[in-house]
């Protein structure tokens, strides 16, 4: 990887990558040779690495404050596509291939092969992720959660024999409510066109600031659209009921992919909020709702039967933190809900794959009541007491330092009693639950014959040793990634740099001109 | 021509919408075909439509939007109708396994007591 290629396409690289890995995947996997076949979770794995060394390369580019652009076509800048990289972009790149190769290390001890094309499909899913984290445009952020959603209809169905059932009717709800959604978010766009004459996001944001005074209105309705739809792949209170049902089907190393795509949702609202409408737009009802969707994931979890359930709650629950942060809208807590985000994305992965295990361990049931445990409590027990901890946001973990970062800047806003008070009693509340699993899982294992513990590959304790690490890790590095998130977060409230930088982007010179040739030769009409 | 464009994009939404809260796989789905019809002739409007005017800049005619007609919006329609295209056939294809997997058309897999 030179550094040329970096400083003349780096924001590109991302999607390209897993598209041209995901392309040639489709081809290994359905090819007569079994030795070619043989090859597509290596091709996929070193995909996957290759994806988290550019990633982190690009945040490192990143990092110094500079917003890379990147004009698709080499068409300049309001006309054409453009894709940025600034800091907000690089963290979620970084953290997407972390996660997947989480996610594909435990796939390939034995979900990878329980059905078609899981690679192809995974590949083709992290490419739109990391499209929607790197455009510029909003069209085109509509087309990568397309790419992304797509995948994810498939990946959702990945897996065979047990829970088939439970998938196709999660799949049936899950693929109507996010087309609905998707229709939505047309509308949306097509009412900014109509009103503003652009969907680049940084002219957007240059021309709202002189939109006529009659058509703020519309342009508000079209911003508050928009925020919905957003708020639908976020899981917001009335909008996240598809959640637990879909992310409890899910096979675990999906699952773990699902975990940042609720995340997709917090960036997208996020990057509108702060580059184009302001957050003042959201911030009547986006807190209070955060706070209401904190609260029914609280009750979700208490009341959850199954522990796959209760992960799933989880997510919604570091969801409504995240929205908190972003609807209360101030720097601080904008820096502290970034902080967060890395370690809730971790931690949530890790709970994928942890509640997998713990059901192949206890014959595969994931029902809270007591049931025989092979293996011993021992080295499950270990990591569910340390995820527990990471997830509740109990000291001396980064989730910990995440909700006091939030707390902090939180005291500042009128809402803070109530933000004080919803995130205590969440964290509370999710600790109480996963104590209840707990105990009941490792403390009360029924005395009935053991059953056999699931196929023991090396996969699989590596990827949640993997994940394990990145949680510690990040509670470790605390320092040096709270300045990372706060610089971000400052980022995004300078938004001049990041207009200046899309809007300032010239095309590069054409290394040969071939209309001009032509022209010069007489071709041309 | 504006008042037929409304009335169409008001009637397909109203429409739509109606069959996609109908808990049945098949009116789910035909509601959302009528209502990706809608969203199309909706961004489709929104690049001010005007009858007689070509979205093609001919030599010598002033590129402004007097006398031609957005071209974006009609890029962004082809987009829109191939996604939703290809999605309204996945959802059909799992929507079908459903039907196979479970004998039932409602969209909870099982009929309503």
């Amino acid at each position: 990887m030179t550094g040329g290629l970096l400083a003349t396409h780096g924001p590109v690289l991302p999607v390209v990558l897993p598209l041209l890995a995901g392309a040639v995947l489709v081809l290994l996997e359905s090819a007569r040779s079994p030795v070619l076949r043989r090859g597509v979770p290596w091709v996929s794995l070193a995909a996957t690495l290759a994806l988290l060394v550019l990633a982190v390369q690009l945040a490192v580019r990143a990092a110094g404050g500079e917003v890379q652009p990147y004009l698709l076509g080499n068409w300049p800048a309001p006309f054409g596509i453009s894709l940025a990289l600034d800091r907000l972009g690089a963290l979620m790149v970084v953290l997407t291939a972390l996660v997947a190769c989480g996610a594909l290390v435990y796939a390939l001890g034995g979900d990878a092969v329980r059905g078609l094309h899981f690679h192809a499909l995974f590949q083709f899913q992290l490419m739109g992720l990391n499209g929607a984290f790197l455009t510029a445009d909003l069209f085109n952020l509509f087309v990568f959660f397309e790419v992304l959603l797509a995948a994810s209809y498939g990946l959702l169905l990945h897996g065979r024999g047990a829970g088939q059932r439970e998938r196709l009717q999660a799949s049936v709800h899950y693929v109507i409510f996010n087309l609905a959604g998707s229709a939505l978010f047309l509308i949306a766009l097509g009412l900014v066109y109509g009103v503003a004459g652009t969907l680049n996001m940084a002219d957007l944001a240059v021309r709202l600031a002189t939109l006529p005074a009659g058509d703020t209105r519309l342009m508000q309705a079209a911003a508050l659209l928009l925020l919905t739809v957003f708020a639908v792949k976020a899981a917001l209170l009335p909008l996240y009921f598809w959640l637990p049902d879909t992310y409890a089907a899910a096979s675990a190393p999906v699952g773990v992919l699902f975990a940042i795509m609720t995340k997709v949702g917090v960036y997208a609202v996020l990057r509108v909020t702060t580059l184009i409408f302001g957050t003042e737009v959201a911030a009547p009802f986006l807190s209070v709702l955060a706070l209401a969707t904190l609260a029914l994931a609280a009750v979700g979890a208490l009341a959850a039967t199954h522990l796959r359930g209760l992960v799933a709650y989880l997510v919604v629950s570091s969801a409504g933190t995240l929205l908190l942060a972003a609807g209360l809208g101030t720097e601080g807590t904008l820096a502290a809900g970034l902080f967060y985000l890395v370690n809730s994305t971790l931690v949530a992965a890790l709970w994928f794959l942890l509640a997998d295990r713990i059901a192949a361990a206890r014959g595969g049931s994931d029902l809270l009541q007591s049931r025989p445990l092979a293996g011993g409590w021992a080295p499950l027990g270990a990591v569910f007491f340390v995820a527990a901890v990471a997830v509740a946001g109990v000291p001396p973990l980064a989730g910990f330092m995440g909700k006091a970062l939030l707390l902090q800047a939180a005291g500042l806003t009128p809402l803070a009693p109530w933000v004080v008070a919803g995130v205590l009693a969440s964290s509370l509340a999710v600790m109480v639950a996963l104590a209840r699993a707990g105990s009941i899982i490792f403390w009360e294992p029924s005395r009935s014959p053991t059953a056999a513990a699931g196929g023991g590959t090396l996969a699989h304790p590596l990827a949640i040793v993997g994940l394990l690490g990145g949680v510690l890790c990040a509670a470790l590095a605390a320092g040096p990634l709270a300045d990372y998130t706060g610089a971000a977060a400052r980022q995004l409230q300078q938004r001049e740099g990041y207009l200046a930088a899309v809007l300032g982007a010239r095309p590069a010179p054409a290394a040969w001109d071939l209309r001009k040739e032509m022209r010069e030769r007489g071709d041309a009409k | 021509m504006l008042f037929l464009l409304t009335l169409g994009i008001g009637t397909l939404t109203g429409c739509g919408v109606w069959l996609l809260l109908r808990a049945r796989s098949f009116d789910a789905i035909l509601g959302l075909t009528l209502l990706s019809y809608a969203v199309n002739l909706f961004l489709f409007a929104s690049g001010r439509p005007r009858v007689d005017a070509e979205p093609i800049l001919e030599p010598g005619s002033v590129a402004t939007l007097a006398g031609t007609t957005d071209p974006l919006p009609q890029a962004l329609v082809l987009t829109a109708i191939v996604i939703a295209f290809a999605m309204t056939a996945l959802l059909l294809a799992i929507a079908l396994r459903a039907r196979a997997g479970t004998g039932s058309d409602h969209v909870d897999s099982k009929e309503p007591r």
